[in-house]
């Protein structure tokens, strides 16, 4: 803990930061070529739907001593499509594989009799339709419409437009990512996976609200000062919640790590990647929006208000006075007394937090204005 | 949601032992509840326990030839998920196979006879004028129910386009009985009475011109059918199940036919006109309690614009009639009569509700079946047969143990952070888990929630959201000892901010949750339902046990002293200290902060 706890110290002090706001554009940057990326992966190779959104085939064989695990080795190699096999109560195998038409379907099903040793007539083939149907997705998307718009009201008035304008953009990012990287990898898509989705909406959201909530808390009274600009304060209280975000990231990740490198990787469990896959990119998209676009969003969009431009003008003139009177003082003094050479190094860091009490009480600042 | 639970905490705080117990006795009563119905584990999904398939076939109507087609199949395919996955959370798949088949995946643990009833038998619903009606155990019609113009329907009969028609409208009246009320109803009504035999002018005396004793004057095409019609009446003995099982199930939309019905615990029998309104004119229906009147559970339907029209129109006629039954209509599914309202004014507007001595269940299936609509095949259970899980056995395992190494990764790591605190964090999780774990349990048999694998994996991403509330607590807590605070009002003073933070970002989950539970069908609304389980669950355990154990362990001196494994320790979170400002230098100055400000 204690480093951890020590950087917590510090970064509730202000005595480090990293400064996200004005480094916001490489960050921009980074996003928009993820996301470039992600778009073309989903427009050259698009998503590979699985057997519950398109249909496909279903063979069912008559009593037979091949394994479930056989069979979806046997339907893989036979069609090189994800199979679905499920033991019937009647003693045969149900196998279903995604994206068949007729005529594939009985190329397959010739394959299959041979790889598993049956009489082809002892196979039933029949193609199916998607059990994930129009309705279903249809009312899915209604759902979502209603739900972004409602969500965006309820920014709007829990915080302010520009926050839910931001939150939205972040969502918007972190499910394009996720799809992205689904299409450029090339698992089947099946109902865990919109699920996942979904849950990635849910997650990001809540995670950017929480980051929002201390943005919010901090900048209160920010026209009642002329020390920092909205950025400096958007800028501390990510840093103020950094420990918190990091936390959280980890503990949400840890355990769909697990599923997705030990379970997807070591044990061999396939058909928990999709998932996990899915929850993995979305859980850490999620969490590096919150912080790396969604405030820094916030901040540009903030500081395009009159009232914060007018504030920041105050705050430049106020530190270049302050410069210039330093500048003077050290003319003045010119390396005489010892404790003056300190005094840079301390108040250097002047946009941090920690030479709060310090210029606070050195200077007494309202006379100045 | 927000707002009960925000109340309750002024309690929780001052009193964390209450809490506590509260806590204590609602997971000793969930368990207790879990193991004494003996449902003991959540009824798991088709792709992680297997269940039973249902072959159906379907097989054309009467009279409909070509009904077996693609649009229909997806039609009864939808209609089909809707009635064995009505709140989306059983897990049950719904697909079409070759050309006219249906499967039907139940999750194991499912009653697969009453879903195959469902699906199968569940089929076709019409709204017919009642021509006649007798008890057949010779009991007296006692309360039977009446339909009336729902709320937004107030507008009085006249101002319909088809009543305009007819200059000698005068339908203000609820039961007035002019027999031109409207030029379309008329003609209908003539073509009607043309059917059942009965002379035009009979309709305006209304008392018994359509009893099947009219039939007899028939003209001569009509009376042989109807004479059968009437034997047949006659022989029907609604009471025994024999002749229930086969009254008026053969019949056409077209036919006039006999049928049976339930009012109460007495079988009725029926002689029904021709079909007027169907199933696909009902938009929506649901089972409401009557607030204001004392009509108890009823139903309210809403039709869909022609539904609206032909609902008008026959019930404009009904009212015609004055006297019972012959001013009732019929709602007929799968040729069995479920509810007989009788009309006393034209129901405009495209709203009604249908009262009766329904019981909440009653109404409830009653809504169900008119808002599920019809299926346009009939279909016959062509197999049943079990099904293994779709995910196989070695990758639940798998997946399972890999859920466990993540899930002691995480102890591990809350553990190293938070050293003390994770005494609070730890069981925080474990009472989540377990108030997690009990609910759906309990559930299964209750609502059919099925648990499947996105669900799990939900709920794994829940362990995040949950642990998020007291990472952010505790963040909370070390910020105020950070600015010289000792524990116990460092505590209170993160309480309300960690509170608000929570309920914020809580509520944006439960209202995805909401939403999409409201708007959506099939999986997704399963996953909405859990979602919003574990959102509504993590705001209890944040409330009522993290917060009170939070408050109840900084009395201790372990934590309260700010021992050096406490995960509190003022002097390792770098905290001012105003009380010890000597030793202050100590601290910082012994960490590598100046070489890196510098």
């Amino acid at each position: 803990m204690s480093k951890l706890g020590n950087l917590g110290a510090r970064l509730h002090r202000g005595e480090i930061s990293y400064d996200f706001v004005g480094k916001r554009k490489i960050w921009y940057g980074v996003s928009i070529l993820i996301t470039i990326t992600a778009i073309v992966g989903l427009a050259v190779r698009g998503l590979n739907m699985g057997i519950d959104f398109q249909g496909g085939a279903v063979f069912t064989t008559s009593k037979t001593s091949v394994s479930v695990a056989q069979a979806e080795t046997y339907a893989k190699e036979a069609s090189g499509h994800e199979a679905v096999v499920q033991k019937l109560g009647t003693g045969g195998l149900r196998i279903q594989i995604a994206g068949m038409d007729t005529a594939k379907s009985d190329a397959t099903k010739a394959k299959l009799a041979t790889d598993m040793k049956v009489d082809p007539e002892s196979i039933n083939s029949d193609l199916v339709g998607p059990s994930w149907g129009d309705e279903i997705a249809n009312k899915a998307w209604e759902g979502l419409g209603i739900f972004m718009v409602l969500v965006v009201i309820y920014l709007a008035i829990a915080f302010e437009w520009r926050m839910a304008l931001a939150a939205l953009v972040a969502l918007i990012h972190d499910i394009t990512i996720t799809t992205g990287i689904y299409a450029l990898v090339g698992f089947e898509v099946t109902p865990g996976t919109v699920i996942g989705l979904l849950t990635i909406l849910g997650y990001s959201l809540y995670d950017t609200v929480v980051v929002f909530d201390s943005l919010k808390e901090q900048t209160k009274d920010i026209t009642k000062q002329t020390r920092f600009t909205y950025s400096d304060i958007a800028n501390h209280s990510i840093n103020g919640t950094l420990v918190r975000s990091i936390n959280t990231t980890v503990v949400a990740l840890l355990p769909v790590a697990g599923l997705l490198f030990i379970g997807g990787g070591f044990l061999g469990a396939g058909t928990l990647n999709d998932i996990s896959l899915s929850l993995f990119v979305g859980l850490a998209a999620g969490a590096y929006s919150s912080i790396f676009i969604a405030t820094p969003l916030v901040a540009d969009l903030k500081e395009a208000e009159p009232q914060m431009k007018a504030l920041k003008k105050r705050v430049l003139a106020k530190r270049a006075q302050a410069a210039a009177e330093e500048e003077t003082a050290e003319a003045r003094g010119d390396g005489a007394e010892g404790p003056e050479d300190a005094a840079p190094a301390v108040v250097g860091p002047r946009n941090q937090p920690a030479s709060r009490n310090r210029g606070g009480r050195g200077r007494p600042s309202g006379k100045r204005r | 949601m927000a707002a009960p639970k925000r109340g309750r905490s002024a309690s929780a705080q001052s009193k964390p032992g209450r809490s506590l117990a509260l806590i204590l006795i609602a997971i000793a009563a969930l368990t207790g509840g879990m193991f004494a119905s003996g449902n003991t584990t959540p009824r798991l999904g088709i792709d992680l326990a297997g269940g039973t398939s249902i072959t159906l076939q379907a097989h054309n109507e009467p009279g409909q030839p070509n009904a077996i087609n693609k649009t229909n199949m997806n039609t009864a395919v939808e209609i089909m998920n809707r009635r064995v996955n009505g709140l989306g959370v059983s897990e049950a798949e719904v697909q079409t196979q070759g050309t006219s088949n249906i499967i039907v995946n139940i999750p194991k643990g499912t009653n697969s006879a009453e879903a195959r009833q469902q699906v199968g038998t569940t089929a076709k619903l019409y709204f017919r004028p009642v021509l006649a009606q007798q008890a057949s155990a010779g009991a007296t019609p006692s309360a039977s129910p009446s339909a009336s113009a729902g709320g937004s329907s107030s507008a009085s009969p006249s101002a319909s386009p088809s009543t305009s028609a007819s200059a000698s409208a005068k339908a203000t009246g609820s039961s007035s009985a002019s027999p031109s009320s409207s030029a379309t109803s008329q003609g209908r009504a003539v073509t009607d009475a043309l059917k059942a035999g009965s002379t035009p002018s009979s309709s305006a005396s209304a008392s018994s011109s359509a009893s099947p004793s009219a039939t007899s004057s028939a003209d001569a095409g009509a009376s042989a059918a109807a004479s059968k019609l009437e034997a047949e009446y006659t022989a029907l003995d609604c009471s025994k199940a024999t002749q229930r099982a086969t009254a008026g199930k053969t019949a056409k939309p077209s036919d006039t036919t006999v049928a049976c019905g339930q009012v109460g615990s007495v079988w009725y029998k029926y002689v029904l006109g021709p079909a007027r309104v169907d199933g696909t004119d009902v938009k929506k229906a649901q089972a409401v309690f009557d607030t204001q009147g004392a009509a108890g559970w009823q139903v309210q339907m809403t039709f869909t614009g022609g539904g609206a029209k032909k609902f008008a129109d026959v019930t404009a006629e009904l009212a015609k009639n004055t006297s019972p039954p012959t001013n009732e209509f019929g709602i007929v599914l799968d040729g069995e009569v479920v509810s007989s309202p009788t009309v006393s004014q034209s129901i405009t507007g495209g709203q009604a509700e249908i009262s009766g001595s329904f019981t909440q269940e009653e109404a409830q299936s009653l809504a169900n079946v008119l808002s599920y609509g019809a299926l346009p095949l009939s279909f016959k259970t062509q197999s049943v047969t079990t099904v293994t899980a779709a995910l196989g056995g070695e990758q639940l395992h798998a997946g399972l143990l890999a859920g466990a190494i993540g899930l002691a990764l995480v102890i591990i790591y809350l553990v190293a952070f938070y050293r003390g605190l994770s005494l609070v964090a730890i069981p925080s999780l474990l009472v989540s888990a377990i108030l997690t774990y009990a609910i759906m349990s309990l559930l299964g048999p209750t609502i059919h929630f099925a648990l499947n694998l996105p669900a799990v994996c939900g709920a794994i991403v829940a362990i995040g959201i949950t642990a998020d509330s007291f990472i952010v607590f505790f963040e909370r807590i070390r910020d105020e000892i950070r600015e010289g605070r000792t524990l116990r009002p460092a505590v209170e003073r993160a309480w309300p901010r960690a509170r608000r933070t929570i309920l914020v970002s809580d509520f944006v989950s439960f209202l995805a949750a909401a939403v999409l539970f409201v708007v959506t069908v099939g999986k997704v609304q399963g996953f909405a339902f859990t979602l919003g389980l574990t959102t509504v669950l993590d705001v209890v355990v944040v409330f009522f046990f993290t917060k009170p154990l939070m408050t109840v362990l900084a009395r201790r001196k372990f934590f309260a002293n700010g021992h050096k494994w406490s995960g509190l320790d003022p002097k390792g979170l770098g905290a001012k200290a105003p009380l010890r400002r000597t030793r202050r230098p100590a601290g910082p100055a012994a960490g590598p902060v100046d070489p890196k400000e510098a």
